[in-house]
């Protein structure tokens, strides 16, 4: 494998990288961001005719570690179900890059980083981003890596929205797109849930219009609130029954309590589902920045596939080469099957080479992080088949 | 590889060499693999059974999980050359417009169906009186998918009123061909081929 790769010291290719691009990137808002910087990490070797490349797109908080230890948390990559050794997405065959999307805090352009004009963090002056901007980020990003197509784009949640965009904005550099559990525009309740968070984040009087990072006094509070409300969307109803139920927290070392006779009735996090949601919010600020939640949160309430296509679908699709595959789960609510059926009508319409499958799954939106034998299986058939036209 | 069911393989012979192909109700994606091998085949499937989708989608096909009932009308005119129901249109709950569908997304259709008029289910009813369990149709009446039972006879009648065109018709008994003189009796299965 090796002897046919690129040079194996080539300092663009390996685990945690760091690129500033000159840019200028225009974005959509009309500003244009230089330079940009770009997170990324690649796992494998690019082939000779440079044929194998996967990008990897992740989710709303997620991050370049899809395959590797993250640094903060010390927990696995947040793909390695789907990415890895022996797996659909396989080192040992693909070249896969996964790049931190502008906006976000883990080392790409983004509010917390320097704005080169007043030497301090961009903070809210970070311009407004559309995803299409991270898409556009990511090509920028393939251009300093040196390759011209890929051979697949894998995305879930918000990385499905950028793996969907994909095809529409560079028709001639992927040859496949997989969208998992996700849509083509957000729905009046995906913003209002958004709103919710954002509106959390901005009262918390940490957080100061933005400008809390000379001091390090994060919107902590705020922050792990907005992530508690969005960490309920990603769950089904019948999870969250199936795992806490009404069952209440065990505060006195005694075991848990079965009724509320055990319970302090008070503002504690009596029941079980309390603390796990507490734990959630308090855990996630500890990786993540404020702003950048509220950009990216933003980004994706703008998401509207068709709307630069008078808001029909098919007409971003017409005379696409790229073969499709879409999967959704009949729990996940967030981004529901009804919204990638959408997807595949307008592909339908376009003439597309499509496939579509609803999954079942107790586990709502985040049953694409987990466990899913069937998920694995399809993904792998589909970039299989890319490999033997 | 193995062996295609009998309709199947009929179907498999006589699709031209780089058609385009929709099948409807396409199951694991049988049909579709074979037509694939076949030099130039681009073939497309729409199946209800998500274990299905699953299986054909795993083979490399594109496979939509979708109801030929509800999501044929997604399906632009004329975008292929052959759409193919195999085994399916008896269970569709409007057979006539689930056809009038493949005939316009297809400039021609497979439709291969069981044939209810075949002796051995008159035989059963006759005898027994009560609803034929057979090979072909291996399901209680209330548990059966099969809700529009229908005869060659009838499949006859259906295209002559609504002014289709036959381009071809085969008809298999125990799995081979029979002749096409009172197939209505003795064929346990058809295949038509359609246009407008």
């Amino acid at each position: 494998m090796a002897s046919a790769s690129a040079p194996l010291l080539d300092e663009r290719f390996g685990l945690d990288r760091r690129i500033t691009l000159l840019g200028p990137l225009p974005l959509d808002c009309g500003a244009a961001l230089a330079p940009v910087q770009i997170a990324y990490e690649t796992y494998g070797a690019l082939n000779a005719d440079k044929s194998n490349a996967i990008l990897i797109c992740h989710a709303l908080t997620g991050d370049q570690y899809v395959a590797s230890t993250h640094p903060i948390t010390g927990k696995p990559g947040w793909w390695q179900r789907l990415v890895g050794e022996g797996k659909p997405v396989d080192p040992a065959r693909d070249f896969i890059i996964c790049a931190n999307v502008i906006g976000s805090c883990m080392g790409s352009s983004g509010p917390a980083t320097v704005n080169p004009a007043t030497g301090e963090p961009w903070g809210m002056d970070f311009p407004v981003l559309s995803i299409a901007d991270m898409v556009r980020a990511q090509a920028l990003l393939l251009d300093y890596l040196g390759i011209p197509v890929l051979s697949a784009v894998i995305g879930g949640s918000m990385g499905g929205m950028q793996a969907i965009s994909w095809p529409v904005l560079y028709p001639d550099r992927v040859r496949a797109a997989l969208v998992i559990a996700s849509t083509a525009r957000h729905s009046a309740q995906n913003i209002a849930f958004h709103e919710v968070g954002r509106q959390a984040i901005m009262a918390d009087p940490r957080w100061r219009k933005g400008a809390y990072y000379a001091d390090g006094d994060v919107p902590a509070s705020g922050l792990a609130v907005a992530r508690m409300a969005a960490h309920i969307t990603y769950l089904s109803e019948a999870g969250l029954t199936e795992k806490f139920g009404r069952r209440l927290q065990d505060r006195s070392g005694q075991g848990a309590s079965q009724d509320c006779s055990g319970s302090g009735f008070g503002f504690d996090a009596d029941f079980q589902i309390q603390s796990y949601l507490r734990h959630q919010g308090i855990s996630f600020v500890d990786r993540f920045d404020a702003n950048s939640y509220l950009y990216i949160t933003r980004a994706m309430d703008y998401f509207d596939l068709a709307e630069p296509y008078d808001g029909v679908l098919a007409n971003a699709f017409m005379g696409t080469k790229t073969r499709f595959c879409l999967i959704s789960f009949d729990t996940d609510w967030l981004y529901p099957t009804a919204e990638s059926r959408r997807i595949v009508h307008a592909l339908n319409a376009a003439g597309a080479e499509v496939s579509f499958v609803e999954l079942s799954s107790p586990f709502g939106h985040d049953a694409f992080l987990l466990d899913c034998p069937e998920m694995n299986r399809i993904v792998d058939g589909f970039l299989r088949a890319g490999a033997n036209p | 590889m193995s062996a295609l069911r009998p309709d199947l393989q009929i179907i498999a012979e006589n699709v031209t060499a780089g058609a385009r192909v929709l099948d409807v109700g396409c199951g694991d994606g049988a049909l579709m693999a074979a037509l694939r091998d076949r030099a130039g085949v681009s073939a497309r499937g729409l199946e209800l059974n998500p274990t299905n989708v699953s299986a054909a989608v795993t083979r490399g096909l594109s496979v939509i999980q979708g109801d030929a009932d509800t999501d044929l009308a997604d399906y632009p005119s004329d975008s292929v050359d052959y759409a193919i129901l195999s085994q399916t249109l008896q269970t569709t709950r409007a057979p006539h417009l689930v056809l009038e569908e493949l005939l316009r997304i297809g400039r021609q259709a497979f439709v291969s169906f069981p044939n209810f008029a075949h002796w051995r289910i008159r035989l059963s009813l006759l005898t027994q009186g009560r609803m034929p369990v057979t090979r072909l149709l291996p399901e209680s009446w209330y548990d059966t998918p099969n809700i529009h039972h229908v005869s060659i006879d009838d499949f006859r009648d259906l295209i002559a009123s609504r002014g289709w065109t036959c381009d071809g018709e085969w008809f298999l008994s125990g799995g081979k061909p029979t002749a096409r003189g009172m197939a209505n009796l003795l064929a346990e299965h058809a295949v038509f081929l359609l246009r407008r």
